[in-house]
This record gives structure tokens, C-alpha cells and sequence, in this order.
């Protein structure tokens, strides 16, 4: 048993240049990092006359998990959800910010923003942080003026589109070409492209939910569906694997 | 700082203060609270650090991966009844294709196009600030802006950010009075600045007299950019600058385009 534990060591072997070292032992540099990456998922769909906002709510960090109940999505006004992943501190701010603009927008204009006004509003808010961005990937979901649904996809300094449908966050890269597949039709032929309805949507949100939960460890616990109509919002938690 | 003043080191507002005494814009290390930016204009600096080696810096480092979306092959050129402008629209983060369906010509006002190629954010950002200016010009002086004037007001206002990481290939198109029609490029990447004026068509001996050939020409150049550039792909975005303003001519995907060209690409 002395012996076996002598050849395992890798110090003593170094020297000789049997066995490499196992560590490295030169300087390294620390420095602090404004940013940590908390996880999560966020993802919106938009239809006719509606639309969907949908988020996970675990709250992570390396190796743990923080919370098991913190949606990331956010009511902007009664038209407007915003989702927000990546790190959690700025999404808050960010939010807090949002909420001001808004209501300094009321007091001045007597009326509510409409959500592309919102969308670019966000895109000069994040854009005056270039040089030192809020690492936040935002989804807007809304009704415009029309009260047709709409979703404004953002990057973290600010670009902008109008999309139909959108994932961000953690397990964006697995959700997306789902997402294309069921709802844009694409890399399929010959199939009719029926218009989503609102109970459709719902369900096939809930069932790509359940699938990022099995295969990203930062999506799970529960998911937070916010449904925007012209009736107003209504939200749905539903559970999802706590593993 | 002491050591700043022995080391010889210029922090970036004292660089920007050289430029610019006037000093315009503000760089903060967070912007106001009471009037969050809306004010003036105000830009949010790391401090102490390097701006533009600040965000790789901080990727990499548990799990942190900030990525911006960039857009690539953009095409523009002139021929005898205005110009033809040709994009892609395929925006990658990194190595994660972010859209397929971006539109990579900003519309800054009906008789000026720009395009958008390096970063997104900087593009329409600063061509959103262009139209503006563009806008103010025509206002108090009662005449449209010059293209070559507004790709020179475009270019500085990149100036005053030189160094500081800005990733910006644009083109502004446009007919104007004086001459004809005009395509200026502006480029910043790595600190500089260039912008040419192009007033000679920029594609080989060829010289299109008719728009169906000009339109397919577009087309072709986009197509096989696509076929052989990873980081381009999704639609062709096609516009036609005309005397009296633009018109949008098509947006075809791009793998229909492969299909019917596929004669002479494999």
C-alpha cells in the first residue's frame, strides 16, 4: 500500500518528466467581474390577436441553485410583458428603469407607450450602455395599435426586430429551431400553414418548456405563462421538473 | 492618479477631450438617474478599464458569454437608372445564428438608404441618428441633405468613438442633385475610420443599361456570397434607388436563388 500511494503522487514524478503536473503554478490574474450568468429561459410567441409570454423560474448560479420562484417575466403595461435572462442584477435594474421611462412617458404624453414604442425605447436604453452592456437578452410581447400580436427580439446592447415568434436565454439554442419547425413551417414541405390559434400556442409553449427542462440544467422548477389579449393578461404557472 | 501621470497613461476621456473640447456627448460610469439619458446624450463606461478589451475580458469566466449580433455581406452599386442595393439577412451572435430574417437596409429617409454590416446595434443606432440629422437639415435649410454630406456627417460621428470597439461597414446610397447618385462607404472597425466615395459603379466591365440585368446582378452577387459564407444566408433584400426615391424590388430566399443558379456554382 506505501508504494502504490508513492507512484500516485505527481509531484515526485515531475522532475523526471514521467508524469505531468497537474496543476499549473504560475501567476494567474483575478479580477472582479461585473457579471455573473444566473440562467433561464425566455421565450414569446405572437399571433393574431394575441399573444404569449413565457418563462421559467429557477434562479441559478454555477453549480446552485438561488430560487425556485423568480419569473423573469415582467408586466410594462397592459399590453406589454417583457422577458428578461442572463444576469439577474441587471434585469432587475433594467426593469426599474423600463417602469420609470414608462411612467415618465404618462405624466408627459397622458398616454400609455405602445409596445413599439417600448421596443424602441429598450433599444436606446440598452444601446446608452455600449461600452458597458447590461447583459440581459430581452423579449418584448405585446398587441400593437392594431391589436394584432407582436414580439421585438433585443441583444444585449440593444439591436432590434419585429419577429413572430422568439427564444432567449440558456436554452434558447435548443428551443429556436423547434420553434421554427412548429410555428415558421420551416424544413418541411408540403404541409398547410394553418394559422396558430391561442389554445395551441399555449399547449405547444408548455410542451417546449418540458423538453428544455430535460436537457438544460438551468431550465426547470416551474414555468410562467403570460397570456396578453385585448381582454388583459392573464398568467399560469405550471410545474416543471425540480431536478 | 499618480501612477497615471509617471506611466505616461492617457485615460479615454482625456484622449476624447483633445478631440472634442466641446465635449457633446457625456462618457459616464452610469447615466443620470433623474433623467436617465434623455437629456443629453450619455454613453456608460467602464471604469478604469479599456472599453473596447472590457467585454472579452469578461467572457469566458463562468459561464458569462456576452455576444452581440453582426450581420454580413451587404452589395451596392450604381448603374444608369440609380443604384441597386443588395443584402443578406442572416445576424449571428457568436456561433449561434440569432435571426435568419433581418433587414439589413435602414430606410433613413424615402431618398437615402444605409446598410448594416458588423455590428447591429452600432448600425442602427447611428443610422437612427443619422435620419435625424437628416431630418433637422431639411428643416432648416429647406433643402434635402446631399448624400455625400450625410455619409460625412455619419462619419463624425463615428470620430468621436474612435478606438472605443465600434464595428460598423455601412453604405450610404442615394440620388441627389448635384451628382447624380452617389454611393459613400464608411467603415470603423479597430479604431479607424475610413469613408470613400464611389462614384464609379463598382463591378467589373460589365455595365448593366438595363434594370432586370442590374436586378439580377444583385441578386447573383448575394447568392453566391451566401453559398460560400458561413457567417451569410436567409433572404436577399433587394432595393432600387430611383429619382424619385426607393422601391423595394424583392426579398427571395436565398436557397430558391442556389437552385436555379446551380448550373455554374458546383
Amino acid at each position: 500500500c506505501l508504494s502504490v500511494t508513492k507512484m500516485l503522487s505527481a509531484q515526485g514524478f515531475g522532475d523526471t518528466g514521467k508524469m505531468k503536473e497537474y496543476h499549473y503554478t504560475g501567476p494567474v490574474e483575478h479580477r472582479f467581474s461585473p457579471y455573473a450568468f444566473n440562467g433561464g429561459t425566455v421565450l414569446a410567441v405572437a399571433g393574431e390577436d394575441f399573444a404569449i409570454v413565457a418563462s421559467d423560474t429557477r434562479l441559478s448560479e454555477g453549480y446552485s441553485i438561488h430560487s425556485r420562484d423568480s419569473p423573469k417575466c415582467y408586466k410594462l403595461t397592459d399590453t406589454t410583458v417583457i422577458g428578461c435572462s442572463g444576469f439577474h442584477g441587471d434585469c432587475l435594474t433594467l426593469t426599474k428603469i423600463i417602469d420609470a421611462r414608462l411612467k415618465m412617458y404618462k405624466h408627459s404624453n397622458n398616454k400609455t407607450m405602445t409596445s413599439g414604442a417600448i421596443a424602441a425605447m429598450l433599444s436606446t436604453i440598452l444601446y446608452s450602455r455600449r461600452f458597458f452592456p447590461y447583459y440581459v437578452y430581452n423579449i418584448i410581447g405585446g398587441l400593437d395599435e392594431e391589436g394584432k400580436g407582436a414580439v421585438y427580439s433585443f441583444d444585449p446592447v440593444g439591436s432590434y426586430q419585429r419577429d413572430t415568434y422568439k427564444a432567449g436565454g440558456s436554452a434558447s439554442a435548443m428551443l429556436q429551431p423547434l420553434l421554427d419547425n412548429q410555428i415558421g413551417f420551416k424544413n418541411m414541405e408540403g404541409v398547410e400553414h394553418v394559422p396558430l390559434t391561442q389554445d395551441k400556442a399555449v399547449q405547444l409553449v408548455k410542451d417546449v418548456f418540458i423538453s428544455a427542462a430535460e436537457r438544460d440544467v438551468y431550465t426547470g422548477d416551474a414555468l410562467r405563462i403570460c397570456v396578453i389579449t385585448k381582454e388583459g393578461i392573464k398568467e399560469q404557472t405550471i410545474p416543471l421538473r425540480k431536478d | 492618479m499618480a501612477l497615471f501621470d509617471v506611466s505616461g497613461f492617457k485615460s479615454y476621456s482625456e484622449l476624447r477631450r483633445q478631440i472634442f473640447p466641446a465635449g457633446q456627448t457625456h462618457l459616464v460610469d452610469r447615466t443620470n438617474h433623474y433623467n436617465f439619458g434623455t437629456k443629453t446624450q450619455e454613453f456608460a463606461v467602464p471604469v478604469g478599464a479599456d472599453p473596447s478589451g472590457f467585454l472579452k475580458s469578461c467572457n469566458h469566466d463562468s459561464g458569462v458569454c456576452i455576444e452581440m449580433n453582426h450581420g454580413t455581406t451587404t452589395l451596392a452599386f450604381k448603374f444608369r437608372h440609380g443604384v441597386i442595393v443588395a443584402v443578406d439577412s442572416r445576424a449571428s451572435a457568436g456561433r449561434y445564428l440569432a435571426s435568419n430574417d433581418v433587414n439589413k437596409v435602414i430606410e433613413i429617409n424615402p431618398y437615402l438608404l444605409g446598410t448594416m454590416s458588423g455590428s447591429a446595434a452600432d448600425c442602427q443606432y447611428w443610422e437612427r441618428l443619422l435620419a435625424k440629422e437628416c431630418r433637422l437639415y431639411r428643416l432648416r435649410n429647406n433643402h434635402r441633405i446631399s448624400v455625400a454630406a450625410a455619409s460625412k456627417l455619419l462619419s463624425n460621428m463615428m470620430l468621436g468613438y474612435r478606438g472605443m470597439g465600434l464595428s460598423m461597414g455601412s453604405m450610404i446610397c442615394g440620388w441627389d442633385k448635384e451628382v447624380r447618385v452617389l454611393v459613400c462607404t464608411t467603415w470603423m472597425i479597430m479604431g479607424r475610420v475610413c469613408r470613400v466615395v464611389c462614384s464609379l459603379p463598382a463591378v467589373g466591365t460589365v455595365t448593366p443599361t438595363v434594370w432586370w440585368t442590374a436586378y439580377e446582378l444583385g441578386r447573383r452577387g448575394i447568392a453566391h456570397a451566401t453559398h460560400r459564407d458561413a457567417y451569410s444566408g436567409g433572404v436577399v433584400n433587394m432595393y432600387h434607388m430611383q429619382e424619385d426615391g426607393w422601391i423595394k424590388v424583392c426579398k427571395e430566399d436565398v436557397s430558391e436563388l442556389i437552385h436555379r443558379y446551380r448550373k455554374g456554382m458546383f
